[in-house]
């Protein structure tokens, strides 16, 4: 679960990492209300999970009430432009006003998880307010890394280690590895997957101050903390997403490309496999579908019902490779899907084996259906009915 | 041999009265796995539906059996937990089935395990065909014989394996090392293993988009393993950027984790990359020939 800047903000603040003044607002008029009380100039900030806001005109100045009004309503008229990172844009429900800063330096600082070394890794950065990306293609040397050991943690050290091999702004020194320590705490206390402040701004007067916040939690974590239910809710789901969910399906479970070849398979691997085979055999495919483990006849009735009613899939293509699921238990769950499925019907493909695979095909074919032996097989038939062949 | 297990590891299941942990116990054993016992807090004294014994701790289990090796089928919120029992009671190869551990959980257990090799969370296991099966995998697809395999899926391993069975490349040891961001076992910690093993002569590696294991694994490959016919697979060619597909794990984000960049470095590694699955077992005996000659 990625936060908005203004809920990793919130746990900034309870971490202890200094962040500007700032008021949450939902509408233009709340937006006007806090300015009149706040004298002076300050910065509203379309809230969204997207980047790329600045270029988008989504950042901007305002004050008094009058400005402040009409500037939220600017923002919030029109949704954040599409990029690389979200082709479908976003809409903007919410502004964070926040106090202009006087900057005079930006840097980079984060912890994330690191797959090879199996640690936390904290990185930071003198070039701050850039996309970490674009910074560690074109200046891969300029990122310091500290691989944390879980069983000793952070120690200040850490930061001062980091801060003179990133050859950061003497100004920051003395205040980075205070800022790191909590952000440790944070990212540990929350389970975390990513703390990202991207910039670490230096102000002219010398106090150094998390701009922006980006916090990546742990969804396998959320148990432990069930605050953030209400935090969840307002965070926003794209299309597939949604239909995930009410399909009963992981959030990141099923995905469209609009191509006419619809495909579900047990597992992330099988799936993407699936699909790479669909378009290895000439075929446009219609949707990425994990069904997971244990597919029931529900399970099974719902994801084709997902499939046709929300794609253009001519053809449905069923990869299942038994291991955990059943063999005998997926075929039934065809079966019974199809016999109470009130949507329209398109021809199956079906690849069934691994465990039980026998008594599955034995299911199948008393009820008029002809599984397919390999997946490449099951592919170039799918692709075929697909065109109409 | 083969690597982490063979037919004289024993082995206990945590969570073995559970539904899932009770059935693959039973397929566990049908295989010919030595499962000794398991272990259910609160159930100590009774026996399994197998006629195990049930222990209260693990503890209790690796002293009444000897066990060295454990399967964990409990919770995600108490997986992490049993890991550390695992460890305090001595055991030395835990492979951990549960879906949806917490990153922070797996973080701390790695990092305070030494000695312990953990395989997972979120995988299938592994199998030493012929001798000993660990975890979930469909054991009569494989077949005993000299290919090591590695992968971070797990039905897609599945598919990988049928084909080499069907091509008469039988496998030393199969192990499915999971997709979550962080686990136990990576590619060159099998690797590693396999270079050591003398009824490994090849190895198949079934990689997917997302993180640099891969590009570790080449790089490994190509300072320990130039002599070893490897032939390596990346699936989610046609995933999006930007998107996770199924788990954490498979995402594309920037330059990072592309097929391009994982194929790239198998390539400068010296390995072949197969299109599609199908085309991994005349890939592979086209490549052990090749350095035969």
């Amino acid at each position: 679960m990625n936060l908005m800047e203004y809920q990793g903000k919130e746990l900034f603040r309870r971490s202890g990492i200094p962040i500007p003044r700032s008021q949450h607002c939902t509408t233009p008029e709340a937006v006007g209300d806090f300015l009149a009380q706040n004298p002076g100039e300050w910065v509203l900030k379309a809230q969204v999970l997207m980047g790329g806001r600045g270029k988008a005109g989504k950042i901007k100045f305002a004050s008094g009430r009058e400005q402040g009004i009409a500037t939220a309503r600017e923002i919030m008229a029109t949704p954040m432009p599409p990029n690389r990172q979200n082709p479908n844009g976003e809409a903007i429900n919410s502004l964070l006003v926040e106090e202009k800063l006087s900057i005079a330096k930006e840097a980079y600082c984060a912890i994330t998880v690191d797959r090879t070394t199996k640690r936390p890794v904290a990185m930071v950065s003198k070039f701050g307010g850039m996309d970490i990306e674009d910074v560690a293609h074109d200046h891969p040397e300029s990122i310091a890394k500290f691989f944390i050991d879980t069983a000793i943690g952070y120690s200040p050290f850490v930061g001062r280690e980091l801060a003179f091999a990133s050859d950061l702004d003497p100004g920051y020194r003395k205040q980075l590895p205070a800022i790191l320590a909590s952000l440790y705490q944070l990212f540990f206390e929350y389970g975390a997957k990513l703390v990202e402040i991207n910039p670490l701004a230096l102000t002219t007067d010398g106090r150094v101050i998390a701009s922006d916040a980006k916090v990546e939690l742990d969804d396998d974590a959320l148990f432990k903390h069930k605050e953030f239910a209400e935090w969840h809710a307002v965070l926003p789901l794209d299309e597939d997403e949604k239909l995930a969910t009410e399909s009963g399906l992981g959030i990141r479970n099923f995905r469209r490309f609009g191509g006419t070849v619809g495909t579900m398979a047990n597992g992330a691997g099988l799936a993407m496999a699936t699909m790479d085979a669909v378009k290895n055999a000439g075929g446009e495919i219609a949707n990425f579908l994990d069904v997971g483990g244990g597919a029931n006849a529900e399970r099974v009735r719902k994801c084709y019902e997902l499939v046709v009613n929300h794609t253009p899939a001519k053809v449905f293509f069923i990869n299942i490779f038994g291991g955990i699921t059943r063999g005998d238990e997926v075929a039934k769950g065809i079966v019974e899907a199809l016999r109470t499925t009130t949507s329209r019907k398109i021809p199956l493909v079906i690849r069934l084996t691994g465990t039980n695979e026998e008594q599955g095909r034995k299911i199948l074919a008393d009820a008029g259906m002809t599984p397919v032996e390999t997946m490449d097989e099951g592919a170039a038939q799918a692709v075929r009915i697909a065109a109409g062949a | 041999m083969s690597i982490y297990l063979d037919k004289n590891s024993k082995v206990i299941v945590q969570g073995i009265t559970g539904g899932e942990g009770s059935y693959h116990t039973g397929r566990m054993l049908a295989y010919g796995t030595q499962v000794v016992g398991g272990v259910t807090p609160g159930k100590g004294g009774q026996k399994s539906e197998h006629g195990l014994p049930v222990f209260n701790t693990v503890r209790e289990a690796v002293e009444a059996t000897g066990a060295t090796h454990t399967c964990i089928f409990v919770p995600p919120p108490f997986a992490g937990d049993a890991l550390f029992e695992a460890y305090e009671a001595g055991i030395s190869f835990a492979v951990c089935i549960t879906e949806g551990v917490p990153v922070h959980d797996v973080l701390r257990v790695v990092g305070a395990t030494p000695g312990m090799q953990i395989i997972g969370p979120n995988c299938p296991g592994l199998i030493s065909p012929g001798k000993a099966s660990i975890g979930i995998m469909p054991g009569h697809i494989f077949k005993q014989g000299n290919v090591g395999l590695i992968s971070r899926s797990g039905t897609l391993t599945y598919e990988v394996v049928d084909g080499l069975t069907r091509a008469g490349l039988g496998q030393s040891t199969c192990v499915g090392i999971g997709g979550d961001p962080i686990i136990g076992t990576t590619f060159v910690d099998c690797l590693r293993a396999f270079a050591n093993d003398e009824e490994t002569k090849a190895i198949v590696l079934c990689g997917e988009i997302g993180g640099s294991d891969e590009e570790d694994a080449a790089a490994f490959i190509a300072e320990h393993l130039r002599e070893t016919p490897i032939v390596a697979f990346i699936g989610g060619r046609n995933a999006p950027p930007g998107k996770s597909l199924g788990h954490a794990g498979a995402i594309i984000s920037g330059n990072f984790g592309t097929p391009e960049s994982k194929i790239a470095a198998f390539k400068q590694a010296g390995v072949p990359v197969a299109e599609r699955p199908s085309d991994i077992p005349a890939l592979l005996k086209k490549t052990i020939g090749v350095l035969n000659s």
